[in-house]
């Protein structure tokens, strides 16, 4: 028998594995305290001590052991920590690898993991069918919201979800290479020692910590006569220092996109005990790739049989990657139950290390006289043609039952664990990802690579090459192809020459014996979400024939490890149970990630302060300092109003407005897009761009402009200042900046390219600072020079250029609040200066500052529109009463064709209005819908909605702007807003509700 | 994610640079106020959107700036050519054509199998 090494692991077995058995460290599992080796998986630490039971089922809360060496296993999901902050659950035991104080919980089970309560679920599962829920939850309606779907939740998902933030930080590179190489087995290492040769960027990734794919648990195969592990050691140690090679360890390809464009994570510290803190957790790659070779490997299949989930039932390829790669054997008294050769090598390994091989099953007749001569001389147990029917052990497997496949007869075997193979499926994943199709291989039970979209190639087992031979042979071709279609010129490596390589011939998919269509037990084809051979037969039955529909009604291959091992199960029980060949039923879809990926990785930096920008004003400083309140607009900070000591947002803002009106206001409008409009042609443009005429308009003078889409559908709106015959100065809303730009360099660029027009975007080169109310000239005055000021000179709707404290300046007479006002434009670095300059002139006059909501309820009392808010993509200018700003005898602009179509022309249009509350202290809600008629039985017909409204101080009276069916037509008329609690009736009247002859601007 | 050449720049840049920008070789009428109801519908709603070789234009929003158009095929995604604003419609080649078809064959359904339309387009859609 074995001789152990007690510090870790009493299932050691010296002499095996690579790894060294002087280096241990420390870890806990359920508060246990465990040793292991560095470099062991967390699965091979804890068979290492004995431990096969590490989980409880998701649905029947079963007894589940560890199933597999690699990323495709379903059962060993374990709840990792290193710190209350840094605990991440449903990590794979078979890829963690054991750090130096690892805390590892076992999950979904309650009270502890050998005595759960869930677990009488097992018993009652004739109970739950596939699509129990469905049919189960549907009556009484009301008991879903407060009996069934709480009590579903609680049961649903697998582990909890840490609680604390994440304090670590994850890194994004992008690359690009000529050649990337996926899987660092031995077709991938052949490809990129080829490629390497040629000098062309090569990056070669591999999940493992380890580059070597399945040769790191091949003890008998001989390349160039020396071992698999001496040949890997070498091939990397050639390829490793070469500048034009990129080597990442513990590196997934889960994502293959459109243009050869792969997506990689990188794991960076998970393996460290104390990681450096500097270091990223892990590292997202974006690899555009000229050429890629997929060498992704195959992965073991289960069997299909009854009870075929106990603890100590495992892959053989895991048994023979414990004993090989780790020196951990899985058992003392093992059964292998096969339908493929390379489970044979599995049962050599084992019985040549010492360990007891109670029974070899083999599902089949025909066997290689080879194997069968190397089992008897080893003295195995061979038991061909024969099955598995049934285990037992409830915490552990300690017999299984053998039949004869075509007869009768019980053979009770003694056994502490069961390594079994149906074969292997070719991974095929990246490459169904790229978009390629597959072709079902009839005579191996397995779908390949046939038809590419990308420029890839698939080398090795994932191409269903299972020689090594020929794999390396085929790898060693496809990388000097690759480097030839990359531009390169290859250089021939040759490969090495192969002995003793092991076979992967012979599979089963679909059920075995004993768990066919007649037999009542649990037989699992996907062990993460409890699905049996039963499940996938009843969901045919009940209808489902597309293989995507049964997918959804059993949740077969739907878990996290998206039926890696289970897939082609399902697939051969639901054909058959249709009576229909593998390749009529169809493969379902192949989607990222391969294996999940952290959302930390995904997300990178882009969180907290770098998740968006934040834009800032020049003069943001100052108003942080004033105690200002923010809203965001867009990527915009904007101050929305300015408390006093006391105020309320309520009563800053009346305050603002009625200081504003009476006094002045003081308010930042640099946000504003501002677009520069030049040329010969710029009038010409402008005359495009806008439904205004320009012609007329006289340097130095503004004029408000409405842009449309072709559809004349209001665009946006703005103040355009002529500075000289050949330059507007332009304004946008605030939003509309970037497409309102883009739309006039579409029409500039395709429409009318001869034309001699630039467009510059001026928004962030000029601070505006407004300054409105009836003090605002003599409030600014004294600080402006080389501009006239006075109303005879500067007329309302003009623009001068001059300077203000020094400063150049643009100065734009007008107003948004109906007063007398200015907005002032100064080179964006001298903002905060001339505001600081004008505030300090301002405030002993009685001067304010106002934020947005101040702006938009003057505004508003002056019936102005704000284009997005008081319009929505299907308000023409004649809907918002702005037509007056169309050029009626103009001949062309965008949307002069448009707004002639009939449903625009046509009566009864919903049209901007303004509304009046009866109760004046009544302010409606925007977005409220109106009715004229609220008692009209449901549905009541709408008539319009609330677009803005606002308490006006100044009027003392609630104001509102709404949208309302032929509402020209309709001033005086009574509408209905029914709310919640109360019916709220308004007047229809003419929206400009403050000064309505509109004297106090010309002040 | 696209690599797309932009010919102005003359670079193959990543997809995040550019902008689309709708079907090209749309023109906008000369006579724009003039046209007939039908005609606006034609110039303003009615778009190919077909299903393989398709005349696009994009911007290259975050590089030079310029609107270009772009021949792709949208099942494969794969671009026949890209070329500037006012050339001509280009004349595709077979060749040209075949380069970018997506896989034909193959058995299983691992995306979505549509079959061709029925119908001919010419009154019997109705």
């Amino acid at each position: 028998m074995s001789t152990s090494t007690p510090n870790a692991g009493s299932n050691r077995i010296a002499g095996h594995g690579r790894l060294s058995p002087a280096k241990t460290v420390t870890f806990t599992f359920d508060d246990k305290v465990m040793t292991a080796l560095e470099g062991d998986t967390l699965a091979s630490a804890l068979l290492a001590n004995g431990i096969h039971l590490v989980g409880r089922s998701f649905k029947y809360h079963r007894p589940r052991g560890i199933l597999s060496a690699g990323p495709e296993e379903p059962n060993a999901l374990i709840d990792i920590s290193r710190d209350s902050a840094r605990r991440q659950p449903n990590v794979r035991a078979t890829v963690q690898q054991v750090f130096d104080g690892m805390r590892a919980k076992s999950q979904n089970r309650y009270p502890s993991l050998s005595f759960d309560v869930g677990a009488a679920n097992d018993v009652l599962g004739r109970f739950f069918p596939a699509g129990f829920y469905y049919k189960t939850f549907m009556w009484p309606k009301q008991a879903w919201d407060k009996l069934y779907e709480p009590i579903i939740r609680r049961a649903a998902g697998l582990g909890n979800a840490p609680e604390e933030a994440d304090p670590d930080h994850y890194a994004n590179r992008f690359a690009h290479c000529d050649v990337l190489i996926i899987g660092g087995g031995a077709a991938g290492l052949m490809a990129a020692r080829t490629a390497a040769k040629s000098g062309k960027r090569v990056i070669l990734v591999d999940e493992n910590p380890d580059f070597g794919g399945a040769l790191l648990s091949d003890n008998t195969v001989r390349l160039d006569g020396k071992s698999a592990d001496e040949w890997t050691t070498e091939t990397i140690a050639e390829i490793e220092h070469l500048d034009n090679v990129t080597l990442l360890r513990r590196t997934t390809a889960f994502g293959y996109y459109s243009h050869n464009m792969v997506s990689l994570v990188e794991q960076v510290t998970e393996h460290m005990a104390q990681p450096d803190p500097d270091l990223p957790r892990e590292r997202m790659w974006q690899v555009r790739a000229k050429q890629v070779i997929l060498a992704t490997g195959a992965i073991e299949r289960h069997l299909v049989f009854a009870d075929n989930d106990r603890p100590g039932i495992m892959l053989a390829s895991a048994g023979q990657a414990y004993l090989n790669n780790y020196g951990v054997t899985p058992g003392h008294n093992i059964g292998i139950y096969t339908a493929c050769d390379s489970a044979w090598a599995t049962a050599f390994d084992l019985k040549k290390a010492g360990i007891a091989i109670a029974a070899l099953v083999d599902c089949r007749a025909e066997i290689d006289p080879a194997l069968l001569a190397e089992a008897e001389a080893l003295g195995l147990r061979v038991m061909k043609n024969h099955a598995i029917t049934s285990t037992a052990g409830r915490l552990r497997i300690n017999s299984m039952t053998v039949e004869p496949v075509n007869g009768e007869g019980k053979t009770d075997i003694p056994i502490d664990c069961l390594l079994m193979s149906g074969g292997w499926t070719p991974s095929v994943h990246l490459f169904s990802q790229s978009r390629g199709r597959v072709a079902f291989d009839e005579a191996n039970g397995r779908f390949l690579p046939d038809v590419y979209t990308e420029d890839c190639i698939s080398v090795g087992a994932c191409n269903g090459t299972n020689e090594m031979v020929e794999a390396l042979a085929e790898a060693a071709a496809a990388a000097e192809e690759a480097i030839k279609s990359a531009g390169g010129k290859p250089k021939k490596v040759k490969p090495p020459r192969v002995e003793h390589a092991s076979s992967m011939n012979g599979f089963l998919i679909g059920a075995a014996k004993g768990a066919g269509p007649d037999d009542f037990v649990k037989a699992f084809i996907d062990f993460q979400n409890d699905v049996t051979a039963k499940d996938i037969r009843l969901a045919v039955t009940e209808g489902f024939h597309s293989i995507e529909h049964v997918k959804r009604y059993t949740t077969t291959g739907m878990a996290t490890d998206q039926g890696k091992m289970s897939n082609m199960h399902g697939l051969a029980i639901a054909a058959q149970t249709l009576g229909k060949e593998i390749p009529e039923v169809g493969l379902t879809t192949f989607r990222a990630p391969y294996t999940p990926v952290t959302f930390g990785a995904l997300v990178a930096h882009s969180k907290g302060d770098l998740f968006d920008v934040t834009r800032r004003t020049p003069m943001h400083d100052w108003s942080e300092a004033q105690g200002a309140v923010y809203e965001d607009v867009g990527n915009w900070k904007r101050a929305w109003y300015f408390p006093q000591a006391g105020e309320d947002m309520h009563a800053a803002v009346s305050r603002e407005c009625k200081t504003t009106r009476e006094a002045a206001g003081i308010f930042d409008a640099s946000t504003l897009g501002k677009i520069e409009v030049v040329g010969p042609d710029a009038v010409k443009f402008m005359n495009l761009m806008y439904t205004n005429p320009w012609d007329k308009l006289g340097v130095g003078r503004c004029r408000y402009g409405i842009m449309c889409r072709e559809d004349g559908f209001i665009y946006d709106d703005g103040v355009v200042g002529r500075l000289s015959e050949d330059r507007f100065h332009v304004t946008t809303t605030t939003g509309g900046a970037p497409r309102v730009l883009n739309m006039m360099e579409d029409y500039l660029q395709t429409e009318f390219p001869e034309w001699k027009v630039w467009l510059t975007s001026i928004s962030e080169q000029w601070a505006v600072i407004g300054v409105q109310g009836p003090k605002a000239r003599e409030i600014i005055e004294p600080l402006v020079e080389g501009i006239d000021l006075s109303n005879e000179a500067l007329t309302h709707m003009s623009v001068a250029e001059g300077k203000i404290c020094g400063v150049p300046t643009r100065l734009f007479r007008m107003s948004f609040t109906g007063e007398t006002g200015f907005e002032i434009n100064v080179p964006a670095d001298y903002g905060q200066a001339v505001w600081e300059a004008i505030w300090e002139r301002g405030e002993p006059l009685g001067m304010t500052p106002y934020g947005t909501e101040a702006m938009h309820v003057m505004r508003a009392e002056k019936g102005y529109i704000i284009v997005g808010q008081d319009t929505d993509g299907t308000v023409t200018p004649h809907d918002a009463a702005v037509d007056w700003a169309i050029g009626k005898k103009k001949t062309d602009f965008v949307g002069i064709r448009g707004l002639k179509r009939p449903d625009l022309v046509a009566e009864g249009r919903r049209q901007l209005v303004g509304l009046k509350t009866k109760q004046a202290e009544i302010v409606l809600e925007e977005g409220a819908q109106i009715v004229d008629d609220p008692n009209h039985p449901v549905p009541v017909p709408m008539v319009g909605f609330v677009t803005s409204s606002y308490w006006s101080e100044s009027l003392g009276h609630s104001i509102a702007m709404g949208v309302i069916d032929g509402g020209h037509g309709r001033m005086g008329d009574t509408v209905y807003i029914p709310m919640e609690n109360e019916v709220i009736a308004a007047e229809i009247c003419n929206p400009v509700f403050y000064d309505p002859e509109g004297g106090r601007v010309n002040g | 994610m696209l690599l797309v050449h932009c010919p102005y720049c003359e670079e193959e840049r990543p997809e995040l640079e550019f902008a689309g920008a709708g079907e090209a070789h749309i023109a906008r009428p000369a006579n724009m106020a003039d046209i007939s109801d039908e005609e606006f519908e034609k110039f303003f709603f009615i778009r190919e959107n077909q299903k393989g070789i398709v005349f696009e234009r994009w911007r290259h929003i975050h590089g030079c700036g310029r609107f270009f158009n772009a021949v792709r095929n949208s099942v494969s995604d794969k671009f026949i050519k890209t070329y500037k604003a006012g050339e001509k419609k280009p004349k595709l080649t077979k060749a040209e054509i075949a380069s970018v078809l997506p896989p034909a064959k193959g058995t299983p359904a691992n995306e979505p199998i549509h079959t061709a339309p029925t119908t001919t387009g010419k009154g019997d859609a109705k």
